[in-house]
Parts: structure tokens; sequence; C-alpha cells
């Protein structure tokens, strides 16, 4: 038995970049795992039973749910996508330029493709965690009414992974972190607050909704919440997925390059 | 007391710190700016959406749109939001990873004029930030009357109370894992104290509790100032958020030199 | 009443809680020479350093610099001083020629006499190419002569250099001790501390040696290896054999044998007879080198550890 590595069998190689980073995850996880847990139930505290109250004495129900249940969803999907930016900048430029583990790693028999799909797995491996997590508060928090909400951690896959992929594929391409503050302030804490996170659709005049419907996050909170109610037209759950899937395919296709070429070339 | 503590406490030295910073933002200015925006997106997040399923809310017996009750809390958010990146991410960054501070020490400057300084370049940043937040609540028709002019001191003095917290703060992390901790102090000081909702929502004690938190001191009085209501209670907001100041860079100086020059 | 020291230090001692760095020493400086602090890691040298750069007060003992009481006149001796620490302290997030521009501005000094400086600094530094470069995408070594340069920007007259050349490859440190050289030449006091032999020998006219918080002597070099050790040492070093065992054998044939784990030491005034007599009576090692006694001598005799361990 040779100790060789068939190129062809991806996985057998990429898993070591996967147990990479989980092994540097095991070092730093105290935080993240508090804020994993409490993070959700701030939110839903204070936007979900405070200001839900003042909605319920004013407006009532929204779409049907009490503003509670309407946001619960969307706090999913909102924490998933974050997960997939805050893991995919900072991090990844580090291991390229700071810390330079990619170089390390890229002189072992790994491929800088699999350094790429590792870091995707491992990255949805979180993704996957903390969404059974929020999934779990939101439950006690009363917001789930259909079998189909079981899917919401993957649903957060989906939608880490379609941030995931193509800013690691950026991260891969730049000098300096200098753009990553501006893309976190000015499109992610944007897109956190205007993708119908927090109010219907229909509260956006109507020549700005099109252009929500642009915004990636406005699909993952779509799709969230057409899980956690059930019910959901299929023509648009298959738009939204179809939306999220196409972000993290490109992303892949892009990555898997840009990363060969600032690690080998 | 202050009077005589002042002389002491650092020396005009200190504005070289400021044109330190001066001279390092000249290449980071985005991030600065950029702290500025975030709550004002979310200002502007509310008025679309929120405030018309909120509704006017009554504020000491005088009705006003939900976005006019946010305005001054995301107004005092932006003050501490700016002195979190500042007073402790960059701090902590020349105390502990570039140990710039350690050569500044070599210099004529001594660790209260380094404190000082940093408490300086807050103030200004501080300064401009208030009043572009004010400037943006007024276009935006949430400024409650034209008292909100005094909504600039006010903010600038809770831009004060935070940067000294957070030099004091920032002298305790060890790592970036650290930060981890701060945002866990941040997150619930930004959504509990009072900004989102009345406090009257919160049951007696929890309520009594939430008093404590400097945010929410700050929010109140810049709610009042914004809506022309005074009250007697405002002077007390105020001498919470200067006690809080003046622990804080006490506090501050005293780790500064415990590290710098033990 | 003035005086030729720029430094005096007398029975100084600073303490961190229960653990004493220094325990009560005394020095005195003079103007326009070079002195060196040499001892190993921990035997108190930056704690000392820390002190006579007016940054941390001493415990007990009395200090004065140019004259003056760091205790309340810290700013101005700070201002006549130039300082370069162990580890770079340099602003990360800014360019080569602000760092210096920037230093200078804690002193005090005009923006346009700055850019002069500077400009000379960097010449100095041969960092004129590097001026507009972030500092992070320096070398060691250039950091290194950036850090000099900068404690250059107030003209000090004295500076004070914490292990200047740790880390630096030999082409490196002998360009630095070139630049140093230079600036003796040009009458600026030098206090240097190091754990290199070599490098005290050639850049200190006088020096101590530290352990343990003490002082366990000064003088020049060559007082000290004097004073210390013999002319020449013979360094043997034998196969496989236990270096332990030739003790006894080797006694006879030295003024004094130190043994270390990898080789034997023999303090002899001629090293060549010393060789053929060894062979005379079929003493063969693997190897064997004579050579002058150095500084390392003297702290070995002296502290019985070697100063790199």
């Amino acid at each position: 038995m040779t100790d060789t590595l068939d190129p062809r069998l991806g996985w057998s190689r990429w898993r070591r970049s996967w147990w990479y980073h989980a092994a540097t995850y095991a070092h730093t996880w105290r935080g993240s795992v508090a804020s994993t847990i409490f993070f959700p139930i701030f939110y839903l505290a204070a936007l979900g039973v405070g200001v839900g109250h003042l909605v319920t004495q004013h407006t009532g129900l929204v779409q049907g749910q009490t503003y509670l249940h309407f946001i619960a969803p969307s706090l999913l999907a909102t924490t998933a996508m974050q997960l997939g930016e805050g893991e995919s900048l900072w991090p990844v430029l580090a291991a390229i330029k700071w810390i330079r583990n990619y170089h390390a790693a890229a002189a072992t028999p790994l491929e800088p493709e699999d350094i790429y799909l590792g870091k995707l797995t491992w990255v949805a491996t979180r993704s996957l965690g903390t969404g059974v997590v929020y999934t779990i508060v939101i439950a006690c928090f009363g917001a789930l009414q259909s079998w189909w909400s079981l899917t919401l951690p993957l649903i957060a896959v989906l939608i880490t992974l379609a941030f995931s992929a193509p800013l690691i594929a950026y991260a891969a391409t730049v000098q300096s972190d200098g753009s990553f503050m501006t893309i976190y302030r000015f499109a992610f804490v944007p897109m956190f607050l205007f993708s119908a996170t927090f109010y219907p659709l229909t509260a956006y005049p109507g020549y700005l909704r099109p252009v929500v419907q642009l915004v990636p996050l406005y699909h993952g909170v779509a799709l969230a919440r057409a899980a956690a109610f059930g019910r959901g037209a299929w023509g648009a759950v298959l738009c939204h997925l179809a939306f999220l899937i196409a972000m993290a395919v490109v992303g892949v296709i892009v990555g898997r390059r840009t990363l060969r070429r600032r690690l080998v070339d | 007391m202050l009077l005589r503590a002042l002389p002491r406490f650092g020396s005009r030295r200190s504005l070289h710190v400021f044109e330190r910073n001066f001279m390092v933002y000249r290449s980071q200015w985005i991030m600065l700016v950029s702290g500025f925006f975030e709550p004002l997106f979310y200002l502007l997040s509310i008025g679309i959406g929120l405030n018309h399923l909120v509704g006017p809310l009554p504020v000491n017996g005088r009705l006003v749109s939900y976005a006019a009750f946010v305005a001054p809390g995301m107004l005092a958010t932006s003050a501490m939001n700016g002195a979190v990146i500042d007073s402790i991410f960059n701090t902590f960054f020349r105390l502990k990873i570039s140990h710039a501070y350690e050569a500044v020490l070599s210099t004529p400057l001594d660790v209260a004029d380094v404190a000082l300084g940093e408490v300086w370049w807050a103030l200004t940043r501080a300064t401009a930030y208030a009043a572009s937040f004010i400037i943006c609540m007024v276009l935006l028709g949430d400024a409650g009357s034209s008292w909100v002019v005094l909504c600039w001191p006010a903010a600038i003095l809770t831009s004060l109370t935070f940067s000294c917290l957070g030099l004091a703060a920032c002298t305790y992390l060890r790592s970036w894992q650290d930060f981890d901790t701060v945002a866990l102090v941040q997150l619930p000081l930004f959504l509990f104290s009072a900004t989102f909702f009345p406090i009257s929502l919160y049951p007696h004690w929890l309520g009594a509790l939430v008093a404590f938190s400097p945010l929410y001191q700050s929010a109140a009085l810049l709610r009042g100032l914004s809506l022309g209501q005074f009250e007697w209670i405002m002077l007390m907001r105020v001498a919470y958020l200067v006690a809080l100041a003046i622990a804080g860079i006490t506090l501050a100086a005293r780790r500064f030199q415990r590290i710098l020059a033990p | 009443m003035a005086s030729d020291y720029v430094l005096e230090a007398h029975d100084l001692v600073k303490r961190f809680g229960e653990f004493s760095a220094v325990k009560g020493v005394s020095f005195s400086i003079e103007r326009g020479e070079s002195f060196g602090f040499l001892g190993p890691n921990g035997a108190g040298k930056t704690s000392t350093m820390r002190m006579i750069s007016a940054v941390s007060q001493p415990s007990s003992g009395t200090l004065s610099i140019f004259s003056l009481d760091p205790r309340t006149q810290g700013p101005e001796i700070r201002g006549r001083l130039g300082v370069v620490p162990q580890e770079d302290t340099l602003e990360l997030e800014l360019s080569v020629r602000h760092n210096l521009e920037m230093f200078g501005r804690y002193f005090d000094l005009p923006r346009k006499v700055l850019r002069e400086r500077a400009t000379e600094l960097l010449e100095f530094a041969q960092l004129s190419e590097r001026a507009n470069d972030k500092v992070e995408n320096l070398s060691g070594g250039m950091k290194r002569r950036l850090t000099i340069a900068r404690a250059l920007i107030n003209r000090p007259e004295l500076l004070i250099l914490d292990e200047p050349t740790t880390g630096l490859d030999p082409q490196a440190r002998h360009l630095l001790w070139e630049r140093l050289y230079r600036l003796k030449r040009e009458g600026v006091t030098q206090i240097i501390t190091t754990h290199y032999m070599d490098e005290a020998e050639q850049l200190c006219d006088r020096l101590v040696v530290m352990d343990h918080g003490t002082i366990v002597a000064h003088g020049a070099p060559r007082e000290l290896i004097v004073q210390h050790s013999t002319r020449e040492v013979v360094e043997l070093r034998f196969g496989t054999d236990s270096h332990e065992d030739r003790h006894l054998q080797l006694a006879p044939y030295a003024q004094r044998v130190e043994v270390l784990p990898d080789r034997v030491l023999l303090y002899v005034n001629e090293g060549d007879d010393t060789l053929r007599q060894l062979h005379a009576i079929g003493v063969v090692p693997t190897s064997a080198l004579v050579r002058r006694s150095s500084l390392e001598d003297v702290f070995l005799r002296l502290t019985g550890r070697t100063l790199v361990d």
C-alpha cells in the first residue's frame, strides 16, 4: 500500500483541509459559541418581544404572524449571512498573507482547490451547527409552525455558502484588508437592514421592491420564512433556491481559480 | 477637585498623540466614516418600515413617531460604536500588538499625555459624528423640536464617556479573541437600553437595572433634548455620564501606567 | 556642579511585587563613551534600561541623567535621549518616512526641520528608496535600522540600545555596527545591552557584566579578559566519550578546565604548546581549536554559565 493520494478522490484530500480549519477553530471557539447562543436570544427578546409588543398594539399581525414570529426566521438568515461573511474575508487574507498557513498547506500534497473546498465545507459545518442552535431558539420562542422548519439548518448552510464561496474568491485576490471594512459597512449592514428582514416587502414603495428582490439576502430571508411557516408558492421558493445556489456555484468556480493563482502561480 | 487634578493630568504634548492619529486616519478614514453610517442605516430602515408598523408612541404626554423616538437612541449608539472602534479596537492594536505607545513613552510624552491625547482625538471624532448625525435627523424629519441642537454637546459627552470606558476596557483585553466578549457587551447594550422601545415596557425591577446602562442614560437625555422636554432628571443623567467618564479615564491612566511603565 | 558623567546610578533597585529584577547596581557613564551591559536573558538588563531611559521609576537608589532627576524631570531627560528598544515598536500603520517625522513631532520639532532630518536619516539607514513603503513590508534588518534612525531624530546626546542586533543576519549586523561607530565618532554617548560577546568587544569602551540582577564585574573588555581569563583557550571535542570524565585527566595541563556539554575548554597561555603536550600523552580529540580568550570566557568564569543558553 502506498500513501499517495488518488487525485480523483478529492474528498480524501480536502477533508484534511477541513480538519485543519476545525482544529484552528478549536482554539477560539469559546467566544463564538457564546455569541451563537446569546445573539439570537438578544435579538428576539429586544426586537421580537419588545418592539413586537408595540407592533401588536398598533398594527396587530404582520402577514398573518405576530411580529416576533415574523422576524424570527429572518434572524436565522441574517446570521447565516454574517457567518459566511465573517469567516471569509479577514481569516482568509490572514491565512494567505499574515500567518501564511495556506502557503504551508500548499507545500503539502494539498492542492489550492482542496484548501478552498476544505475551508468552504468547514464554514458550512459551522453554519449547520449555528442553524441548529437558532432553530431550537426560534422553536423556544414558538415561531415554528410546520415540519418544513426542520430544513432551516440546511437553509442556513445554503445562505452561508452563497456568501462565503464568492467572498473567499474575492479575498484571495486582494493585497490588503482595506476594502473589507467598506464591504462590511456599506454592503452587509444595509443588506441586514433592507432585505425585508424586519418588515414585509410591501412596506417599500412599489418602485423599490424589484431592487430589494435583487438583494441576495432577501432570497435567504424569504426562504427561511417559507420554511418556518410552511407556506409559500413553489415557484417563488424555487426561484429563491436557484438564486442562492447560483451564487454559491459561481463562487466555487471563481474561487478555485483565484486561490490557485494566489498560492501557486 | 477636577481643577486640582487637571494640571497633573497630561500636558500640551498630548496634542501630538492627536496629530499621530490624524496622520494614520488620513489613510483609514473609511473606517471612521463607516462607523457613523451604521446607525444612520438603522434610522433609514426604521423610517421605511417599522415606523408604520409601530405607529406613534407617547413620550411624556406627547405623541411622537416611532422614528423620532428611535433617532436619539441611534445617535447615542453611534457615539458608542465610534468609541468601540477607536478607543478599544485601535488602542488595543497600539498597546498590545504594535507596541507603538512604548515608542511614544521614550519621548518627552508620558503615560497621562498618551491617555489624554486619545481623549482629544475621541472628542474631535465625536464632534464630527454627532453634528452629521443630527443634520441627518433633521433632514429625515426625526427631530422633535429645534432644541435638537442641544443634542450636539450631549452626544459629545456620550462619546467622551464611552471613550474613557473603552480606554479602560481595552487594557484588560488579552487577544483579538476577547473582542467576542466586547461584542457580547455591546449588543445587549444596544438592544436593551430603551433604544427601540420605552423603558416602561420592562417589569419594574428590570427597568431599574436598565437605568444603569450608560447608553440608556444617554438615549434618554438625547430624547428629552430632541423633543424639547426638559426635566431635572436630565441633570442626573449628565452627572452619571460625567462620573463614568472620570472613573473610566482614571482607571485607564492607572492601567496604562502599569502596562507601559511598570 | 557640572559633571563629566552623562549618567550616574547608585544602588538602583527595581522590584515587581515580590520579585527583584535589579538588586542594587551602581555605575557611571562618561560623555562620549560606549558603555555595555552584558548578560544573559533575565539578568535585569532591560529593567535597567527602562530605568535609565526615564520611563520606569527605580524602586530605590539614586539615578541622575544629565545631572537631572528622572523622577521629576522625565520629559526634559527623554527629550535629550534616543532609545532603541529590544523589539521594534514602529508604527505599522504609517510609511517609513512618516514614522520618522511623526516621532520627531513628539519632541516638538518643527515639521520643516523634520523633513530635512528624515531625509538625512533615511540616507543614514540606507532606506531612502523605501521611504514611502509601509513598515509592514520591510525586512527585519530594515526595521531595525529604521528604529535606530528614529531614535536619532532628536539628535540625542545619549543613545540607549537594547539588544540592537538580536535576530539579524551577519551582514545586517555588520552594517549596524558600522553605523554605530560613525555615531560614536560624532560624539554620541552610547549605552548598549547585548548577549553577544563579539558585539560587546567590538562596540564597548567599558562594560559591566550582569547576572541575576547584580553587576558581577566591570571594566574595559580587554581588562576584563586579562583579569578573569588566560591569554588563550583550547577547545576540545571528543567523539562519543563523556566529556565529564576528561576533567581529571586534563586538569594538570591547564590553569583551569571548564567542561561544557559539547566541549571541554582549557584555559592556558600558549595553546599550541598545550596541544602538543596532550598529543604526547595520547589524548586525541575529534577536533581541537586554539583561540584567544573572549568575554564569553569571562562570563563563564564569573557565573559558571554560558551567555547564550
